[in-house]
């Protein structure tokens, strides 16, 4: 009926019934085009082309699955590079050729391999949705097979297969359900099916965020942390460093499963993961990076509508392992060009639009994706999490924008980043007077096993931070000599935190991750720094000896922990530390 | 399938209406009206109404005027002919050379590159601007744009650090190009001896306005044709905001709710189907696209550029005639920094960045009337010194040669433990 960009409005037949979100395939010149209904008005049917519609002409036929849009879950997906539509990229590769055609859809598990199954549960047993029936090993993991997670109510153990090799395909048990008038029997493979754009609630609660995620990243995991089952964004102006952030995170967190969605952004970023993580090890298991990641990539130049719908599969994705019980990381670079793309589809149905263009319903929408987010006890009594970070792309670097300001709602911790340090080349590029995170209190136990005064040192230290930056503004205005000998000891001191703890060289092989350990260790020994009464007598003086100090400090964060040349410093470290400062030659 | 049509109902901007059955989406018609004969292209069908967008504007175009589809979408010719020829806007030759019509035809605007069949680029490109070389290398495959206001001296820039690239084949996109600009590019040219190597579809100021929007795809379906042969091909594109504001008219003549000054939501997606051709093909050639993205109001937060910095990998930012330190960023550095080039050059890159952050600093504070302090004395001559041998577009230097000079520049104007250099560095490379 019409064709615009990627919206095609379809007439249906009256009394035809047509799902919201269902999957319908539009046939272009023989080519099915998958797409999904997101408006029906009537027999009026507004579909979202989820490939270019070039070629196609009014009075072309559209099919309706009658199905959800949706992704299968099960063994098989780690390592796996996925679309938005969980198009396996890897195998899309072999027939064809360097680009993408459209209408190629491929399952997205291997239909062939066998796994080795296990049964955990006898005929007869009565079981409820996403308890485990058996388990598989994948690489690494355990992978527990789970009653279908959409089943209602509790069911009944008819069938279940003994020990061997299965395809995700095969049958391995046969469920029958139980408290229902009308019998019904549901066959359980190693694979299953959820809509995407369902949160999936399978779980006995959900509880509080109260444990650190350690990403090895300074700046957040001392000032701004994160919590397992928690969320947080990054914003910040172009080339500032949002993914080279989420990078170093997707390598370096504490968690079992790293999720990637390349959402909308650059495809040479993916292919660096792609190609770098299989040669990289997982510090916990010994075994590559790519074992425990997921990517899920619409770059920029892919199709817009897949684009929305690439962070649903990713969460979805998210939620299952979860079902797991393990810890679950997603990283979503851009939310942006997420919600870009709802603007675009907004615009093309000729909805009101809201605040720059966006549509009204952009505060919600973002609310419901980082919602989807949390840890909770499953019905096993084992917990599993599932911890967001979204970045952001602020047209114009403003905070002030829809995307930016809607998520600040919902998020547990806010990592910003400023031009102005990015263009100082002060990386991570976190701005430590603007950032913040509500996890802090919340794990204020749990951080305060680091030390029995964390928190409170933290506290004094980014304190401190703030009075340094108040002195450098007011140099700025009155100059030097118009502060006191204190007050630039103090800046000195801040400037020195900055240099050698918040400032992290994402390139250097020692600097750019630090255990917690290391964390604890160094961040005393700056602390000691702080702590110190310097008396210097002359402003000079002081800037000469702060400077070989932080030289000091700034050589100590190059050299591998515990190492001949880090005690060397460390010491060196010490010895000014015990004397009046004054030591520079 | 070749209809004829002849019933324009309606004209808004540069968009016609004609009632018709059987089109397809995006294909192409020509429309003949008493201003001679445009191309078209179907962006949008609404029950047997196709909505035209064409491409030489719809000045003279009326009601009655004839419409005739193509049954193709927009299509270029393709082969080695096409080395040393010219073309307008609408991949047309307009120099005297021989027939192409018997080339085989490949359509613009393709899908895009599986991920999977990309690899991590490698390649540094060498330019011999200091400002490029140390502090932002240029990689195989980049994707980079050129910031600036108008009247600074992109084009030659563009030009100078094109000729370097040592390409296979240079393909130039003029967009909204001034006669001059586009002489000058033929001389450049023809001064490096690349003309036989060279394509250009030239689309100039005086041409109309919507055909500036085939232009990057014409010049990118080209490369990436000789790109997937195994040739290192290098696409110039410029200017990306006279192409930006024609999609802009497109937009308003669609009625379209602008998100932001006037440019269509999709902007985004817009110009990044275009730079996302830039690709180092597994197994194949690659294409480096640099560009010259002209700031309106000198304002890096206008859409265009600013849209543009979100999709590129990095930007040159040319203000005041030089190449601004701060600003200027290439995404692509860690790739070939210390690998490719020397190991001490990202340290020094880092060190001296930082160093006339402070310089720079230093220059605001004394221009605020305070008093001059020795080490400010320092932090200046450091500024002065860089702005000389670095940032001065006359410089010419290789990189070894420019990161020599790195050091003895740290080393005239400051001790060895200020400049944050891992100790093994200064051991090696700190001049006596
Ligand atoms: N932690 C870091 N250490 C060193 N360099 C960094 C760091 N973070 C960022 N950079 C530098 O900044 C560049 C830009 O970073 P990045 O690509 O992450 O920006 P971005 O915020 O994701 O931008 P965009 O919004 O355009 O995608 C990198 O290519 C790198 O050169
Ligand atoms: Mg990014």
């Amino acid at each position: 009926m019409a064709v615009n960009g990627p919206l095609v409005t379809c007439e249906v037949d009256e009394g035809r019934e047509v799902l919201q979100n269902e999957v319908a395939y539009v046939t272009c010149g023989g080519v099915p085009l998958k797409s999904e209904v997101i408006r029906i008005r009537g027999s009026q049917i507004d579909l979202q082309v989820f490939e270019s519609t070039t070629g196609l002409k009014v009075g072309d036929e559209a099919e309706f699955s009658g199905e959800l849009l949706s992704a299968t879950l099960g063994p098989g997906m780690l390592g796996m590079i996925y679309d938005g539509l969980q198009n396996p990229l890897g195998e899309l590769e072999n027939d064809q050729g360097f680009f993408l055609r459209r209408g190629q859809y491929l399952p997205s598990l291997d239909r062939e391999k066998p796994w080795d199954f296990e049964p955990l549960v006898r005929a007869g047993a009565q079981v409820r949705a996403g308890q485990y029936l058996g388990r598989v090993t994948e690489g690494i993991f355990e992978h527990p097979i789970m009653a279908p997670l959409i089943l209602q109510g509790i069911w009944e153990v008819q069938e279940i297969r003994p020990a061997g090799r299965y395809t995700v395909e095969d049958t391995v048990a046969i469920l029958t359900n139980v408290d229902a008038q009308v019998r019904r029997q549901v066959s359980v493979t190693l694979k299953q099916e959820w809509p995407v754009k369902r949160p999936m609630r399978v779980y006995e609660e959900r509880l509080l965020p109260d444990t650190q995620l350690l990403t090895q990243c300074r700046m957040i995991d001392i000032f701004f942390p994160l919590a397992e089952g928690g969320t947080a964004c990054i914003p910040g102006p172009f080339g500032a460093g949002k993914t080279v952030l989420q990078q170093i995170i997707s390598r370096y967190a504490e968690t079992d499963i790293v999720i990637i969605v390349a959402c909308g952004e650059r495809a040479g970023e993916v292919v660096e993961t792609i190609r770098e993580f299989p040669k990289l090890e997982d510090p916990k298991t010994g075994r590559s990076l790519m074992e425990r990641t997921v990517i899920i990539c619409n770059t920029s130049s892919m199709p817009v509508a897949a684009r929305e719908a690439s962070i649903y599969t990713g969460l979805t994705l998210g939620e299952y392992y979860r079902q797991l019980g393990l810890k679950v990381l997603l990283l979503a670079d851009s939310t942006s060009r997420w919600a870009q793309a709802l603007r675009e589809t907004s615009a093309r149905m000729e909805e009101i639009p809201g605040e720059e263009a966006f549509p009204a319903y952009l505060e919600s929408r973002i609310a419901a994706v980082y919602e989807r987010a949390g840890k909770v006890r499953l019905f096993s009594g084992a917990t599993g999490s599932l911890t967001m970070i979204g970045t952001v792309s602020p047209a114009g670097g403003n905070f002030e924008e829809p995307v930016t300001q809607n998520t600040l709602k919902v998020v547990g911790a806010f990592h910003g980043l400023s031009r102005t340090r990015s263009d100082q080349r002060r990386y991570p590029a976190i701005d430590p007077l603007i950032s913040w995170s509500l996890y802090t209190q919340q794990m204020r136990a749990s951080l305060n096993t680091r030390h029995e005064q964390w928190v409170d040192l933290v506290q004094e230290a980014h304190d401190l931070i703030f009075r340094g930056s108040e002195i450098h503004q007011m140099m700025m205005v009155v100059g030097e000599e118009g502060i006191g000998l204190d007050d630039l000891v103090i800046y000195l001191k801040s400037e020195i935190i900055d240099a050698v703890c918040l400032q992290q060289d994402s390139f250097d092989r020692v600097d750019q991750a630090t255990s917690r350990q290391r964390q604890v260790s160094d961040f005393g020994l700056l602390m000691d720094m702080v702590h110190h009464e310097f008396a210097f007598e002359s402003k000079e003086q002081a800037k000469s000896s702060m400077t070989h100090l932080q030289n000091l400090f700034f050589q100590l964060k190059y050299c591998p922990f515990e190492g001949d040349a880090y005690h060397r410093y460390r010491s060196q470290i010490e010895a000014v530390l015990r004397g009046k400062g004054a030591s520079h030659p | 399938m070749i209809i004829e049509h002849s019933r324009i109902v309606r004209v808004q901007g540069d968009i016609i209406t004609v009632p018709a059955s059987g089109i397809t989406y995006g294909e192409l018609a020509t429309v003949k009206s008493r201003s001679g004969l445009s191309l078209a292209q179907v962006i949008r069908l609404r029950g047997d109404d196709v909505f035209l967008q064409v491409f030489a504007g719809s000045r003279g175009v009326s009601t009655g005027d004839t419409v005739r589809f193509l049954g193709h979408p927009m299509q270029v010719p393709f082969g080695d002919a096409l080395l040393g020829r010219i073309f307008n806007g609408s991949g047309e030759p307009i120099d005297k050379g021989p027939d192409l019509r018997a080339l085989p035809r490949i359509s613009i605007g393709g899908p895009s590159v599986n991920p999977v069949r990309r690899v991590i680029p490698r390649g540094f490109i060498e330019t011999r601007v200091p400002m490029v070389d140390v502090f932002n290398p240029l990689v195989e495959s980049q994707k980079l744009p050129i910031f600036a206001a108008a009247g600074e001296p992109y084009n030659e820039l563009l030009a100078r650090i094109g000729m370097r690239a040592n390409a296979d084949v240079v393909i130039l996109g003029g967009i909204g190009l001034k006669y001059d600009e586009y002489l000058k590019f033929r001389m450049a040219f023809e001064d490096a001896g690349v003309l036989s190597r060279t394509i250009m579809f030239v689309h100039t100021a005086s041409d109309p306005v919507v055909e500036r929007l085939l232009v990057p795809d014409l010049a990118l379906a080209v490369a990436e044709q000789f790109g997937v042969r195994g040739r290192r091909v290098l696409v110039l594109l410029t200017d990306m905001t006279a192409f930006a504001d024609a999609m802009k008219e497109i937009a308003i003549s669609m009625d379209q709710v602008p998100s932001n000054l006037g440019y269509p939501g999709s902007l985004y997606s817009d110009l990044a189907s275009r730079y996302e051709k830039a690709v180092d093909f597994d197994g194949a050639g690659s294409i480096t696209i640099l560009a010259v993205t002209t700031m309106p109001g000198d304002d890096v937060t206008h859409p265009v550029p600013d849209n543009t910095g979100y999709i590129t990998e990095g930007q040159f930012y040319l203000r005041k005639g030089v190449i601004e330190p701060f600003g200027s960023l290439s995404r692509l550095k860690q790739l070939v920094i210390g690998k490719v080039t020397r190991p001490d050059h990202g340290y020094i890159m880092n060190s001296m960045i930082r160093l006339f952050a402070r310089s720079r600093e230093v220059e605001q504070k004394l221009a605020m009337g305070f008093d001059r302090t020795p080490d400010d004395e320092r932090y200046l001559r450091y500024g002065r010194l860089f702005y000389e041998r670095f940032m001065n577009l006359r410089v010419d230097l290789g990189i070894n040669d420019a990161l020599d000079l790195g050091w003895k520049t740290l080393a005239e104007c400051f001790q060895s433990d200020e400049v944050e250099i891992k100790q093994e560095f200064i051991d090696r490379h700190w001049p006596a």
